[in-house]
């Protein structure tokens, strides 16, 4: 978990993580793979088939269902459609009734749940989850990253939770940096 | 999941847009496709039903008027000729086939044409039933007529006076009676109710010079000055002659005589001449036309100078429709790039997916070149229901439809310069994606 108070950078470093900023000097390394050494092309494969994002806003394809955004997930970059995995996942997140509904349907809390969905859905190796909680109460702040930490240990992925909120600390008791 | 499934949804999403500019390329696809088909069938119908004949000789008068009644049957006749003169033009050396024809009657509506057996040659006519005319009062239907008004063999009839359905004197002793239907052959052929010659003329001398229309009787009134046409015509009138054993009573040449006599003050409305050269072309037109009380007029030429007068309206609409196609061309690059910048979140969402540039700029294109099939087909087949109804008037007023046909060439060309304009369009308004920051795209949200 990274915490620090607003405005100091936090989400600056998961974009330099994720590769979605390339950094002014220095390499960044993700397991054995040097994403400064990366094309722009490969650099979009690797993030696309390895890392999974959870934004701090709500970010779908409008057009699409519940069902539809998973799916799209799943087919990009390596063109899969596990149906078992969306349903599975669909279930454990409270979303297999909200399916064939349109993301512009959803209610916040189901909104948050997709988010992490999509995050999930093609068993990346990291998990990035910016600010998961910086709306919710605290019913729903506990519930939230419980269900990262679950479904990040089912996927065998690593978590990287961006935080200002004091109340995820509490669950990451070992693994905190200020 | 396809690129193109989503760019289908996307461009769904947002029904009013998509309206919108489908309309305006919808509206110039058909109207550009309507205007082809309309010219491309008209003239293709004119040219197939002056084919068989090079020239028309009728009475002096607009030589448009004398091709578009006597060859196309679309128009009032410009009066009568003597059929002395128009057999003396049947010898001419350059001539190869000349079929005398006459008309003036209808049968609700339709053209009752007294002429030869010949004129159906030239169409190439055959039955579908039935026997062709053998005598006055017999009479074969072209395809169209039977199929309207549910004509069948042995059927009678009578003629209505004048060419208008409604309003006609009806000839009630003279009933025609229906021998052969002809098979369809595309020409003004199925639109005529054909006879012979004398069918014509014993239908209006027994209806008395009053029936007779003014052309008719203006020709009658002349027919004097024209009266010196007798025996040299007579010489080589009828060939059958040639043959007449010399055993042939005297009796036998009186009553030759009498008949030709009956024949010199016989009228016909035109001569439909095939020439043996194209040299007939230029010499006998210009001879008949300064020499003789009657006028030549060559189809050709004056069906050419009609579809060039129509051709300029032609182009003119063209023009208005290529221009609405331009401004569409541009609707769809304000409506593919209001699209993008409102969508640019889900295009940066789309790069962290793994999507490249290069993938996001295809699921723009996609989604406006789907755009262009869509309207384009939408046009066309609007532009084919704009050619039904053209087809269903043409038909009620002068008898002619038009055909549906699948689509032409030029239409394939259409639709790759739709298909140019729109791509050329939704790179213009794509090049932003080429410029997409996706961590301060998706950070502003």
């Amino acid at each position: 978990m990274i915490i620090g108070p607003s405005g100091v950078g936090k989400t600056t470093l998961l974009h330099l993580l994720s590769g979605l900023l390339p950094p002014s000097q220095g390499a960044i390394h993700v397991g054995e793979t040097a994403l400064t050494a990366l094309t722009r092309k490969e650099l979009d494969m690797f993030r696309g088939a390895h890392m999974g994002i959870v934004f701090q806003q709500y970010h779908f394809i409008k057009s699409l269902t519940v069902s539809e955004n998973m799916k799209l997930r799943q087919s990009y970059p390596q063109n899969a459609d596990d149906k078992q995995r969306r349903n599975l996942l669909s279930e454990r997140l409270g979303l297999a009734d909200c399916s064939s509904k349109k993301v512009t349907e959803l209610s916040q809390g189901q909104k948050q749940r997709l988010s992490i969905a999509l995050g999930l859905i093609h068993k990346p190796q990291i998990v990035f989850a910016d600010e998961p909680t910086s709306n919710l109460d605290d019913e729903n702040c506990d519930r939230v990253v419980q269900l990262l930490k679950d479904e990040a240990e089912i996927c065998k992925s690593s978590l990287v939770i961006i935080t200002h909120d004091q109340r995820v600390k509490s669950h990451f008791q070992n693994q905190v940096v200020l | 999941m396809k690129l193109s499934y989503l760019a289908f949804k996307n461009m769904v999403s947002k029904p009013l847009n998509l309206a919108l500019s489908l309309m305006l390329l919808w509206l110039s696809i058909s109207l550009v496709t309507f205007v082809f088909q309309l010219s491309e069938q008209l003239s293709g119908q004119l040219d197939k039903n002056i084919a068989p004949f090079d020239m028309v000789v009728g009475a002096k008068g607009s030589p448009l008027q004398l091709v578009l009644s006597s060859v196309l049957h679309i128009d009032v006749p410009t009066g009568n000729i003597p059929l002395s003169e128009a057999k003396k033009l049947q010898k001419h050396p350059f001539v190869k086939i000349a079929i005398p024809v006459s008309y003036g009657d209808n049968h609700k509506g339709f053209r009752i044409l007294g002429t030869e057996l010949g004129y159906l040659e030239q169409y190439n006519a055959e039955l579908a039933s039935g026997t062709l005319f053998q005598k006055s009062f017999e009479v074969v239907v072209g395809s169209s007529v039977a199929e309207r008004l549910g004509m069948k063999l042995g059927d009678t009839f009578v003629g209505a006076h004048g060419l208008a359905e409604a309003g006609g004197e009806l000839h009630e002793d003279r009933p025609y009676t229906v021998t052969g239907i002809l098979q369809p052959t595309g020409t003004v052929i199925d639109q005529l109710l054909i006879s012979n010659l004398e069918s014509v003329w014993e239908a209006h001398e027994h209806g008395e010079e009053g029936t007779n229309d003014d052309a008719q009787k203006n020709s009658e009134h002349e027919h004097d000055d024209q009266g010196d046409h007798d025996h040299d015509d007579h010489d080589h009138d009828d060939e059958s002659h040639e043959g007449h054993q010399h055993e042939e009573t005297e009796h036998d040449h009186d009553a030759h005589d009498e008949e030709h006599d009956h024949n010199e003050d016989k009228e016909i409305t035109s001569l439909l001449v095939k020439f043996k050269s194209p040299l007939g072309m230029v010499q006998l037109p210009r001879f008949i036309n300064e020499n003789t009380e009657m006028q030549a007029a060559l189809p050709g030429y004056e069906v050419q100078r009609l579809t060039k007068l129509l051709g300029s309206g032609v182009q003119t609409i063209n023009g208005i429709a290529f221009a609405i196609l331009l401004v569409s061309a541009l609707s769809i690059f304000i409506s593919l790039l209001k699209t993008i910048r409102e969508r640019r979140q889900e295009l940066a969402l789309l790069r962290t997916y793994g999507l490249s540039t290069r993938q996001l700029l295809g699921l723009a294109l996609r989604e406006g070149l789907f755009l262009a099939l869509i309207g384009f087909v939408l046009g066309w087949i609007l532009g084919r229901l704009g050619v039904l109804g053209v087809s269903q008037y043409l038909k009620k007023v002068y008898g002619y439809g038009l055909e549906l046909r699948g689509p032409d060439i030029f239409e394939f060309y259409l639709l790759g310069l739709t298909l140019i304009l729109t791509f050329i369009a939704a790179l213009l308004a794509s090049s932003s994606i080429f410029k997409l920051n996706v961590a301060k795209t998706l950070s502003d949200a």
